[in-house]
C-alpha cells in the first residue's frame, strides 16, 4: 500500500485506464464480430450464428478459443522478425487513441490539448503494420495487399485531415473535450454536413472495410496482406481492424455528432457515455450494412475518387468555413 | 522468350490458381505482370481431366449417361439432353411428345438455376457477398422442384433414350408455377441490389469488350456471344426438341462488355421462364417413354447433335461401328472456347478487371477439362 501511495496519482489513473481500455478492446471485438455476423446474416436473409448459446451469442467466444488454440504457422521463406512483428504492430497502437477520447464529460483518460493530432498519428501506424506483414510474408499476394494499403492510406488520410480541420476551425481547438463542449447547442454535423460525409467515406477506406477493402480483396488477392497468417497472428489483425473501426466511429461522434450530448440523464457527467456509445454503434452498424451491400471498387477508381473528388471538395469546404468564420 | 521477359526488373509471374477464390475451380492462370497490370494471362488446363470422352468410347452408350451430368454440374440437364438426342438421332428412336415437353421444362429450369448461381458468383468476384445468397435462395427452389421428379439435385441422370425416367405430376406443375411467380417478384430485389448499383456498373461497363469479330474468331457461344450483339442461339438457329413451338426472344447486348453479358443472362432467365410457362400450359398427355431395345446398335457412320447449354453451344459428335459401344465420341463444350479468348482480352488490364472478365465469361472448369 505504501508504494501505491507514493506513486503519483496520475500514473495510477493511467494504468487503470489502460487496463480498462484493453479489456474493452477485446469486448468490442467480440461484440463487433457477433454483430457483423448477425447483421450479415439478416442482410442475406439467413439467421446467422444460432448454435452456441442463445441466438449464437457465445459463438465469438468459441471462435476465440479456436483461434488461440491454432498453431502459429510460420512459412519457410518468410522474414521471421517482420512476420512476427506485423500483427503486434497492428494491435498495439490501436489502444492509444482510445486514451484521449472523451466518452463522457468525466470519463476520459487524458485530455491532450492536441488530442485530435494524437489520434491521427496513432491510427497511421496501422498502415506500417500492414506493410510489414505484407513484406515479411514473402508472398506476391501479400505484397500486393501491402502496396495497395500504403497507397490507399496516403490517399485517404488527406481528406480525413482536411475534414477534421474544418471542425477544428469552428471549435478553435484540437482538444477533443473542448470540441464536444463546443457542440452544446448544435452538433457540427448540421454545420458541416459535407465534412461529415467526406469523413465517413474516408473513414471506411482508412479502416480497409468493404467497399474499400482492397488490401485484403478476397476475390483478387486471396486474403491480401494476411494470406500467410494463422491463429492468433490472424486474429490480432482482426482485433486491430475492429478497434480501428471503433476509433473512427468515436472520432466521428466527437467531431460531428456531439459526443456525449443527448437528453439529460441523472449523473450526466458519467452517463453521457450511453449517448456516446449509441452514436458510435449506430455508425458501426452503418459501416457493417455498407460492407454487406456493395461490391468492391477497383483500385484506380478508389484513388481517383480520393484525389479527384474528396480532396478538392474538402479543400473548398475548409475555404468556405474559414471565410464564414472570419466574417 | 519467357526467360528474356523475366529479366526485365518490373515483370514477374503470378500463379492465379489452381486454388484461388475467383477461378471457381481448379483452373490455373499464369499471369505475367507489371505491377498491378496483367500483361499476358495464360490459362493452364488439365487439373481435373477425367477422360469422359474415353469413358464414352469404352462402354455401351447407356453407361455413359451419368457421365454427361458430371461435365457441367451447374447446368447438367442440357448435357443429358444433348446425349440422349444424339443417340436417338443415331439409332432412329422416336420420342413421345410429352417427354420432349418435360425435357424442355426441366432443361430451362436448370438454365435459370445456372444463371442464378452465376449471378451470385460473379458478384462475389466483384466483392459483393450478399447477392450469392439471394441467388442460392432462389436456386434452392429449383433444385427442390427438380429433386422431386429427377431424384437428384445436381448431377441429374433423368433423361433416357426414348423419353424421360419418370413422368411429372401435378405437384411439380404447381411448384413450378409458384416458382415462376416468385422469381418474377424477386427481379426487383436484384435490380436494386445489383443492376442499378453504381459500383457494380463501374466495375462491369466497358470492361472486357469482345467484338463480334473476335467472338466468332474464337468460337465463343452462348450468352457471351449474344452479349457481343450476335443473336445466335441453337434453340432458334438449329431448333431441336420442341423449341420451335414456343415463343421466346433471344436477348442480345450492344457493346460486348461484362455489363452486356450480365444483362443478357438476366434477360435470358425471363425468357426461360416464358418457355416453361408456355410448355406447362400446352403440356400434352401421353406416355413419357417409348419402347427402346435393351441393346442399342449404333450403325456405322457419324452423327452430330448440338444443344444450347447455359454457357453456349454444346455439341456431341459420335462415330458408330455397328456395336453398341461408340467408336468415337467427341464433346464440344462451350466453356473451352469461351476461355480461349482470355489471353487476348486480358492484355494490359488491371488484375481486378481480369477477375471481373473471368467471372463474366461464366466458366465451369470441370467442363473445360472433362
Amino acid at each position: 500500500m505504501e508504494i501505491i501511495s507514493t506513486l503519483p496519482p496520475e500514473l495510477i489513473r493511467m494504468v487503470f485506464a489502460v487496463i480498462i481500455i484493453i479489456s474493452f478492446i477485446f469486448l468490442n471485438a467480440i461484440m463487433m464480430g457477433y454483430l457483423e455476423r448477425k447483421i450479415a446474416g439478416h442482410v442475406q436473409r439467413r439467421p446467422g450464428p444460432m448454435e452456441v448459446g442463445s441466438h449464437g451469442i457465445l459463438q465469438l467466444v468459441v471462435d476465440g478459443v479456436k483461434l488461440v488454440g491454432k498453431e502459429l504457422l510460420v512459412p519457410v521463406n518468410v522474414d521471421r522478425t517482420l512476420f512476427r512483428l506485423g500483427p503486434i504492430l497492428s494491435f498495439t497502437p490501436v489502444i492509444l487513441p482510445l486514451l484521449v477520447i472523451p466518452f463522457s464529460e468525466k470519463l476520459q483518460a487524458r485530455d491532450l490539448n492536441l488530442g485530435l493530432l494524437f489520434i491521427v498519428s496513432m491510427t497511421s501506424i496501422n498502415v506500417m503494420a500492414i506493410l510489414v506483414a505484407g513484406w515479411g510474408s514473402n508472398n506476391k499476394y501479400s505484397m500486393f495487399g501491402a502496396m495497395r494499403a500504403v497507397a490507399q492510406s496516403i490517399a485517404y488520410e488527406i481528406p480525413i485531415l482536411l475534414s477534421m480541420l474544418a471542425v477544428v476551425l469552428m471549435a478553435n481547438t484540437f482538444s477533443l473535450k473542448e470540441i464536444v463542449g463546443a457542440q452544446q447547442k448544435i452538433w457540427f454535423i448540421l454545420l458541416q454536413p459535407l465534412a461529415f460525409i467526406i469523413y465517413i467515406i474516408s473513414g471506411v477506406a482508412e479502416t480497409n472495410r468493404a467497399p474499400f477493402d482492397l488490401p485484403e480483396a478476397e476475390s483478387e488477392l486471396t486474403a491480401g496482406f494476411h494470406t500467410e497468417y494463422s491463429g492468433m497472428g490472424f486474429s490480432l489483425f482482426f482485433l486491430g481492424e475492429y478497434t480501428n473501426m471503433f476509433t473512427v466511429a468515436s472520432v466521428a461522434t466527437v467531431l460531428f455528432l456531439g459526443g456525449w450530448h443527448g437528453p439529460t440523464l441523472p449523473y450526466g457527467e458519467y452517463l453521457g457515455i450511453v449517448w456516446f456509445f449509441l452514436k458510435v454503434y449506430f455508425l458501426l452498424f452503418f459501416m457493417i450494412m455498407i460492407r454487406w451491400t456493395y461490391p468492391r471498387v477497383r483500385f484506380d477508381q478508389l484513388l481517383n475518387f480520393a484525389w479527384k473528388y474528396l480532396v478538392p471538395f474538402s479543400l473548398v469546404n475548409i475555404l468556405i468555413t474559414a471565410v464564414v468564420i472570419k466574417l | 522468350m519467357r526467360e528474356s521477359q523475366f529479366q526485365e526488373p518490373n515483370r514477374f509471374f503470378l500463379n492465379m490458381g489452381p486454388q484461388h477464390p475467383s477461378t471457381h475451380g481448379v483452373l490455373l492462370v499464369v499471369l505475367e505482370m507489371d505491377g498491378e497490370y496483367v500483361l499476358d494471362p495464360q490459362p493452364v488446363l488439365g487439373f481435373i481431366h477425367r477422360m469422359h470422352e474415353k469413358m464414352g468410347e469404352s462402354r455401351p452408350c447407356q453407361g455413359f449417361m451419368p457421365n454427361t451430368a458430371r461435365m457441367d454440374y451447374v447446368c447438367a440437364l442440357p448435357y443429358n439432353h444433348g446425349y440422349v438426342s444424339l443417340i436417338e438421332r443415331k439409332a432412329g428412336i422416336e420420342v413421345p411428345k410429352r417427354a420432349e415437353y418435360i425435357r424442355v421444362i426441366t432443361s430451362e429450369l436448370n438454365r435459370v438455376a445456372s444463371h442464378l448461381l452465376w449471378l451470385g458468383a460473379y458478384l462475389l468476384d466483384l466483392g459483393a457477398f450478399t447477392p450469392i445468397l439471394y441467388g442460392f435462395d432462389d436456386r434452392e427452389h429449383i433444385l427442390d422442384i427438380l429433386e422431386d421428379v429427377t431424384g437428384s439435385r445436381l448431377t441429374y441422370c433423368y433423361y433416357r433414350f426414348g423419353g424421360v425416367y419418370r413422368d411429372i405430376d401435378d405437384k411439380f406443375v404447381e411448384a413450378t408455377r409458384a416458382f415462376i411467380k416468385r422469381l418474377r417478384k424477386r427481379y426487383d430485389i436484384y435490380e436494386k441490389l445489383v443492376t442499378k448499383n453504381i459500383i457494380f456498373i463501374k466495375r462491369a461497363e466497358n470492361i472486357g469488350i469482345i467484338s463480334p469479330d473476335m467472338a466468332i474468331r474464337y468460337g465463343i457461344t452462348g450468352p457471351n456471344l449474344r452479349g457481343s450483339g450476335i443473336a445466335y442461339d441453337i434453340r432458334k438457329n438449329e431448333p431441336y426438341s420442341v423449341y420451335p413451338e414456343f415463343d421466346f426472344e433471344v436477348p442480345v447486348g450492344e457493346r460486348g462488355d461484362c455489363l452486356d453479358r450480365y444483362m443478357v443472362r438476366v434477360r435470358e432467365m425471363e425468357q426461360s421462364l416464358r418457355i416453361v410457362e408456355q410448355a406447362l400450359d400446352t403440356l400434352p398427355d401421353g406416355p413419357v417413354r417409348s419402347k427402346v431395345p435393351k441393346k442399342i446398335k449404333l450403325a456405322p457412320g457419324d452423327c452430330n447433335f448440338a444443344v444450347e447449354a447455359a454457357r453456349g453451344e454444346l455439341s456431341y459428335y459420335l462415330v458408330g461401328d455397328g456395336t453398341s459401344v461408340p467408336y468415337r465420341l467427341k464433346i464440344r463444350v462451350p466453356s473451352y472456347s469461351n476461355l480461349s479468348c482470355l489471353p487476348e482480352l486480358g492484355e494490359g488490364i488491371l488484375l481486378p478487371d481480369l477477375v471481373s472478365i473471368m467471372g463474366s465469361l461464366d466458366l465451369v472448369i470441370p467442363e473445360i477439362d472433362r
